[in-house]
Parts: C-alpha cells; structure tokens; sequence
C-alpha cells in the first residue's frame, strides 16, 4: 500500500519508520484520553472552580488532599507528556532544517524529560495528603 | 513538509503563503498546528507552575493573581479556545483517520467542530470573563 502524497485528513499514517507509526497511533491514542481528562481538567479548574481561589493552601488542603486525585493529575500530566511531545516532534520534522534536526529533538526530548521531573516531584512530594 | 506550505515552483512568492488555495482542509490543519503549539506552550508554564506550589508558594500565589486578573482572564479564554478547537477538530482527524469513508463528509465535520465550538464556547467565554466587568463596576 503507498501512502498518498496528499489528504485532507491528519497526517497520512507513517510507512516508512517504525517509531514514526508508533508515534502516529499513540497521539491519536492519547487524544482521545485526553479528550476527556484535559476538557474535563478546564471545567474543573475555569467554570466549577474560578482561578481566583486556587491558591497554593487550597491545592494543598483540597485540590491535592487524595491519592486518587492525585493519580488522577499525574496520568494526565504523562498522557499529555506523550501526545504534545510526540506532536512537537512532528512540528520539528517539518520544518527544522536537516542539520538541526537532531539537536532539535534532543532538546525537545529533554525539556520533555525536565518537566516528567518537575511535575512527578510536586505530585509526590506536595505535603497536604489527608 | 507541511501540507500548508505553497507547492513548490518558480514564482512562489511571499504572497501566496497567504493565497487560499487548500479549501477548509487547509485552514482546519492550519488551525490545529497553532492552537497545539500554543496550548504546548501553555503546558510548559503550567508545569512550572503547579511545582511552583510545592518549591515557592509565595510566586505560585503571585502567578494566579495574573492569571485571575483582567488580562489574565482573556488570556485564559484564548487558551480555552485553543484546547477546545484542537480537541473537536482532532476528533474530526481521528474519525477520519480510522473511518477514511468519512472523509468524503470533512467539511460537514468541520462545521460541525464550529457549531459545537461556538455552542459551549461562548458560555464558557462569558463565565471566564464575567469578573472583569463584575469587579469593574
């Protein structure tokens, strides 16, 4: 099977690499997780609850004060790790220079890397689990 | 390369980038390039945020003063608008991706995100805005 040089749908599914067709099922994998879990975090967050009272003392006590909620944020943090990562090495691909590529997305996988870090260590290490 | 960019030919000027030659094809991808990069954008900040809360309190507390400002607040909608074209309009690629019969029906479906983007969008907007005029008066 070729894969047609244009579509009017997303990007055609990847035949030449496996990691592009891995990459290409898993943002489409993740976005319909995230579908539900970042729609229903921006309810959350904007419309039940307004920015003005989400203080860092509220987070601690309320937001934050379950395991369960806090699995919850955390599988959504890696799930969007996985899809807004994995689309930004597509934008990369596209239009970085060859000679950029690599340390174009080696940085990228690092900055992701950094913020896998920065995110797992307040979820884990917030105080305020009741 | 990106199925936005001009075809390639002698006489591809500066112009035609803007020429609208890819139907709503084009632009629906256009659309979902930007709003990802700029909810990607988002993300980062948001990260930084939320470890804010267990590193520094005091700056996360600053932060959300901004973002629950009056700017802040239109910043938020514009946020909100992205997340939400690019959630509705990648299910429309999904669909498409996996049922490619459905394909036939992409400008059907690509109204359909604009309905529904403007059904809940502008309620949601209101409701994000409201305090900027309610403090105001």
């Amino acid at each position: 099977m070729s894969t047609p040089r244009y579509s009017r749908v997303g990007r055609p599914r990847p035949t030449g690499s496996r990691a592009d067709l891995y990459a290409w099922y898993a943002v489409r994998l993740t976005s319909l997780m995230l579908f539900v879990l970042a729609l229903s975090h921006f309810t959350v967050t904007h419309f039940v609850f307004d920015p003005g009272e989400q203080g860092a003392e509220w987070v601690k006590q309320a937001r934050w004060s379950s395991v369960a909620l806090r699995v919850l944020d955390w599988a959504m943090l890696m799930t969007v790790l996985v899809h807004a990562f994995l689309g930004m090495r597509t934008v990369l691909q596209d239009y970085l220079p060859a000679r950029l590529r690599r340390i174009g997305l080696a940085a990228l996988y690092l900055l992701a890397l950094v913020l896998f870090a920065l995110g797992t260590q307040v979820v884990v290490s917030l105080p305020g689990l009741a | 390369m990106g199925r936005g960019a001009p075809v390639a030919g002698p006489k591809v000027g500066l112009r035609s980038y803007f020429a609208y030659r890819g139907g709503e094809g084009m632009v629906a991808w256009a659309f979902h390039r930007l709003s990802g990069i700029g909810v990607w954008a988002f993300f980062i900040l948001h990260i930084v945020d939320i470890w804010l809360i267990g590193a520094n309190p005091e700056a996360y507390d600053f932060l959300g003063a901004i973002y629950a400002s009056p700017p802040g607040r239109v910043m938020e909608t514009l946020l909100g608008a992205a997340l939400f074209y690019h959630a509705l309009n990648g299910m429309r690629i999904v669909v498409m991706d996996f049922w490619p019969a459905l394909t036939a029906y992409h400008r059907q479906l690509w109204r359909a995100v604009w309905v529904t983007f403007f059904l809940f969008g502008i309620p949601g907007a209101y409701i994000i805005l409201k305090p900027i005029w309610e403090v105001a008066r």
